[in-house]
Formats: structure tokens, sequence, C-alpha cells
């Protein structure tokens, strides 16, 4: 027994030590760990109000609190299915169309045989991601637009009728997705690509040997070398289904195609900052993190049974 | 003959021709509205307005970018836009490089629960309102101070960092200095730093952008028409023609020399939205050939982590 305290003291001196001898480490820490307590933790606090009746003036301890409120008020609103389901439209857009396509960027690339040219490319596709979304909401904006845009321009030159894309609420996910996709194709694809250049020659030649074709060396080779990176893409992806881009909605949102582009993080937005409402802002916000958090342990755990690999 | 085209169908060749003419297709997707839109803001107005231009500029003159010159408060946004780009940055890394470094020493104690306390900030967050009231209680709304500070530290760059740094600093080499007396400090200034080139460039790239581009922090924390960045000036005016037609419609007693310049305006209206996209974009333009080398192996860096 004695002997035990005695072992557990010397541990707790050992780590003592260790700690104290490094503390020049821990200074080096210390701004991101101060930024963080007091612009990522100190805020979760303020996560109370959402199941209060907060009035800034008497601040989180002197507000009523009102239980689940919040949660009914925004259950039974107006707007919640139309939110819930556009977020859920949008991020399931993204997943099934936006996901794979800069998997298969990254295959076709490989198979180019000119570097010069594929460094061409390549370069060109990361371009728009370095237009600012003010800049590239602007563009579709006015490519979209039915008095002079080029797209209906050119519908018109066909003999079609002009679309009013931007006036529709229909048009707004395909609008989001492809100009999403746009811009970040590119930029994505470069994460594969670079899982790409791993592959093991020997394997592609042994495959030569055995008289295989471009196309299987491309499925039996290539493809499960980046699959773990596919893996690991994905379920980051899964963990933000809630939080689709919302600068960008916001900014490509009128009062026309509201019904089909106004999202969870746009509305909280509108009804924190521009009604003021707080505490119900915040509850809204609150069921987007609970969702997003029960999304991305799920898509983890079943990520887990079937490749087994995780994230964590 | 038909010996040629069946080996042309049954080899690899066919597929080579599908593989360039997608990724052809695919590269005048990308290029075409680039191009798109320098043509258009080098174009005549009116051929702007009339929907003419398809590739090239149509006509050429530079008035649009006269006018987005004499616009005022470009400048200001500009001059702002490059102060929070420049400060923001330098906290950035002065943030994220030591703490990265000392997360990727093996020595470190505690190591496993700091990155736990980092990244669950990348899940789980209080939100809009309670930051903003956070953010209130310190007094930093509608300060300058705010567009810097926030988002010091991304996660994600520093786990980024991490990687680079156990990647590619040996224990070993800090390890010598150490014995020779040579403090942590000192160890990370003088010796890690000069060897961390490329990472500095992937994240002065990363930070920079994202500071450069940043809409959402100005809009929800600034006030004061003289702090705000570039990017709500340039909302402002890619929607100038809407508020013109509501002030239009507002005020219905316009004198005649006010309804012209509005026309002279109007006119215009298309031709300096496609300038003033090219003027806020010049800067990433320059850049971007320079950093560009940096790029793939920033990303490689990151996909190292596990």
């Amino acid at each position: 027994m004695k002997r035990k305290a005695r072992q557990q003291y010397k541990q707790r001196y050992n780590f003592r030590k260790k700690v104290l001898s490094k503390w020049q480490l821990y200074v080096l820490m210390l701004p991101a760990v101060l930024y963080t307590l007091l612009f990522s933790y100190k805020p979760m606090y303020g996560i109370l109000i959402a199941f209060q009746d907060f009035r800034v003036r008497r601040g989180i301890w002197g507000s009523d609190w009102v239980g689940l409120a919040n949660f009914e008020r925004l259950f039974d609103s107006y707007w919640f299915p139309i939110i819930l389901k556009n977020t859920l439209t949008l991020s399931t857009l993204g997943l099934v169309i936006g996901f794979p396509l800069p998997i298969i960027l990254a295959l076709l690339l490989n198979e180019l045989k000119n570097e010069k040219y594929r460094t061409f490319v390549q370069t060109v596709s990361y371009m728009p991601h370095f237009i600012s979304t003010v800049v590239m909401c602007s563009i579709i904006t006015m490519f979209l637009s039915p008095a002079n845009g080029v797209i209906n321009q050119i519908i018109t030159f066909f003999g079609g009728e002009k679309l009013y894309f931007m006036q529709e609420a229909s048009w707004f996910k395909w609008i989001n997705e492809i100009s999403g996709i746009w811009q970040g194709i590119g930029w994505s694809s470069i994460i594969y690509y670079a899982a790409l250049s791993s592959v093991d020659s020997a394997l592609l030649e042994a495959a030569d040997i055995d008289g295989a074709s471009r196309l299987q060396k491309i499925w039996y080779i290539n493809l499960p070398e980046i699959i773990p990176t596919v893996v690991v893409m994905f379920i980051l992806r899964c963990g933000s289904i809630l939080s689709v881009g919302y600068e960008k909605v916001y900014l490509l949102q009128n009062d026309m195609n509201l019904i089909g582009s106004e999202i969870i993080s746009t509305y909280v937005y509108k009804v924190g900052l521009e009604q003021s409402d707080f505490s119900f802002s915040t509850a809204v916000g609150l069921f987007n993190t609970v969702v997003n958090c029960v999304i991305l342990i799920s898509a983890n755990w079943l990520s887990k049974k079937v490749t087994k690999s995780g994230l964590f | 003959m038909a010996e040629k085209l069946k080996r042309f169908f049954r080899g690899s060749q066919l597929f080579q021709w599908i593989v360039n003419i997608i990724i052809f297709v695919f590269l005048v997707v990308e290029l075409y509205p680039i191009i798109y839109v320098i043509s258009c803001s080098i174009s005549d107005p009116e051929a702007v307005n009339a929907g003419k231009v398809f590739l090239g500029p149509v006509g050429f003159t530079l008035e649009g970018y006269k006018r987005v010159l004499e616009y005022k408060d470009i400048w200001i946004g500009y001059a702002n836009t490059i102060f929070y780009t420049v400060v923001g940055t330098l906290i950035n890394l002065i943030v994220t490089l030591p703490c990265a470094y000392a997360l990727s020493r093996k020595d470190l104690a505690g190591s496993k629960f700091f990155m736990i306390f980092f990244m669950i900030t990348m899940y789980i967050g209080g939100g809009l309102i309670p930051s903003y009231l956070n953010i209130k209680s310190f007094g930093l709304v509608n300060t300058r101070a705010i567009m810097v500070i926030l988002g010091a530290l991304s996660v994600y760059n520093m786990i980024v960092a991490r990687s680079f740094y156990s990647g590619s600093i040996p224990y070993e080499l800090t390890e010598a200095a150490r014995i020779d007396g040579c403090s942590e400090f000192a160890n990370f200034v003088k010796i890690v730093m000069p060897l961390s080139k490329a990472l500095v460039g992937v994240m002065v790239l990363y930070y920079g952008i994202g500071h450069w581009n940043s809409y959402f922090n100005a809009l929800v924390y600034l006030e004061d028409r003289s702090k705000f960045p570039l990017q709500i000036f340039l909302r402002e005016v890619l929607l100038q023609s809407k508020l013109l037609e509501e002030t239009m419609s507002n005020n219905p007693m316009l004198s005649a020399e006010e309804i012209a310049y509005l026309a002279e305006i109007e006119r215009q209206a298309d031709l300096i939205k496609y300038c003033v996209i090219i003027v806020s974009t010049l800067p990433m333009i320059i850049i971007y050939p320079k950093l560009q080398k940096y790029f793939e192996k920033g990303i490689m860096i990151g996909s190292v982590k596990g």
C-alpha cells in the first residue's frame, strides 16, 4: 500500500518535473490557448440564453428562464420546415454532386501525359478559389441576368425563352451548387491528386504486364489508393452538413427566391442581428450545432463499420 | 486500316482521347467566365448593356476604370483591407506557428489534451449571437481591432502546421541546440523558423486570402463607414443599379439634371461592376503566381495528418 502511494507520488513528481522543465513550450502555446478560451469557449456559456427570455440590460444571470419555449417556437414556426428543407437540400446536393467531382477530376488529371499542359490546367482550376464571395455572387447575378446576361443570350440565340433564374426559388439550389463546383473543384482536387502521387509505380507496371486496361488500372489501383483520403474528407463534410456556406447563400438571396434560399444560418443572422431576437436566434443556432454533431458522430460510426477507418 | 481502327478502340488511344476532351471542356468552362469579365471591363458600355460581349472585348474604353478610381469609398476600403490583411495575417502567424510547433514536440506533456481542447472548437461553438455578445462585452464591437483579432487561430491551419513541423523538423536538431544551452524561444526563432519558409508561405496564403475576401465579419461587427473593408463597398457598388432604381421610385420629383446624371451612371452601371471586380481582385492576381509553388506542398503537408 505504502509502496503504491510512493510510486504514485513519484509519478506525479515526474509529471510535474516534465511540465516544469518544458515551461517555455507552454508559453509558446499561450497566445493560441488564450484566444481559444476567450473567443471560442467563453461564448459557449452564452448558449444558455437559448433557454431564456434574454434582455441585454439584465444580462445572462438576470434574465428569466423559459425552458424550451424558444425551441417550441422554432418547431412551430412557419419558417422551420422551409429552412430545414433548404439546408438539407443544399448540403445533400453538395455531398452527392459536389463531393465526387473533384475526385474524378484528380483521377483524370493523373491520366494526362503532357506535364506542362497538366500544370496549366491545374493552375487555371485553382484560380476561381481566390475570388471573394461578394464578387462571385455578383458574377453569378450578372451572368444569369434576364436583361443582358450571357446565359440568357445563349438561350435566346438557340431560340429558347428567357429564364428568370434569380427570381425563381426552384433554381436557387442549382445556381448555388453549380457555381460552387466551378469555384471549388480545382482546389478540392489537390488533396486527391497529392494522394495519387503516392501510388506505387511497380503496381502499375505489374498491371501492364497482366494486360490491364487504363480503366481497370484506375479502378483497381488508383482509386483504392485514395480511398482513405476520401473517407476522411467525407466524414469532415458530413460534420458540416447543416453549416452550408452561409455567406454565399446570404448574398445570393432576394425576396423572390427566399422560399428556396433561406437556410438555418441566414435565418439565425436575420432573426438575431436584424430583428434583435437574441434568445430565439441562439436556440436556432444551437439546434444546428446539435444536429451537426449527431450527423458527424453517426457518419464516423458508419465509416468505422464499413471501411474500418474513421476520423476518431 | 481495319487493323488500326481495331487497335484504336481496344487500346488506350480512345481512352486518352476521351480524357483529353473532358479536360479540355473543363478548361474552357473554368476559363470562360474569367475571360468574359476581363473583356467586359474594357468594352464599350453600350455593348455591355446590350449583352453583345461574348468572348473578346467589343470596342475599347477605360472609362469604367476611370469612374471606379474616382469613387472615394473604394480607396477607403482598399486602405482598410490592406491594413486588416497585413496586421491580421501577422497576428495569425504569431498565434498559430508557435503553438503548432509546441504541439508537434513529442516531449510535450499533455499534448493530447491540448489537441482535443483545440479540435472541439472546430465542431462546437457558441454561435453567432453568443459570439457577438461576447465581443460586445470586451468592448470590441465597431473597432478595427476586432477585424484583425477575430479568427486569429484556425485550428485546421494549426493542424497543417503541426504536421509540417513533426514531419520535417527532426527532434535531434533542436535537441542539440538545447544541450548547448539554447532556450526553446531562441530555438524556435533561430532554428525552426528559418527551416519552415514553405510553411510560412502556405500560412500567409491561406490566412491572407481569408482576410482579403472577408465580408461577413465586417457586416456583423462594424458600423462606421470609415472602417469598412473593400468587400463591403464592393457589395454596394455591385448592387448600385438596384439602389438607383430605388431612389428613382422613392423620389419621383427629380430634376432633369439629376435624372441625366443618374442615367449616365445607369448607362455605365454594368461596365463599372466588371471594372470594380477586376480592381478588387487585382492584388490576388498579382500575388497568386508568386505563392503558387506553395499550394500543393501546403495541402500535401495537411494530408499527412492522421
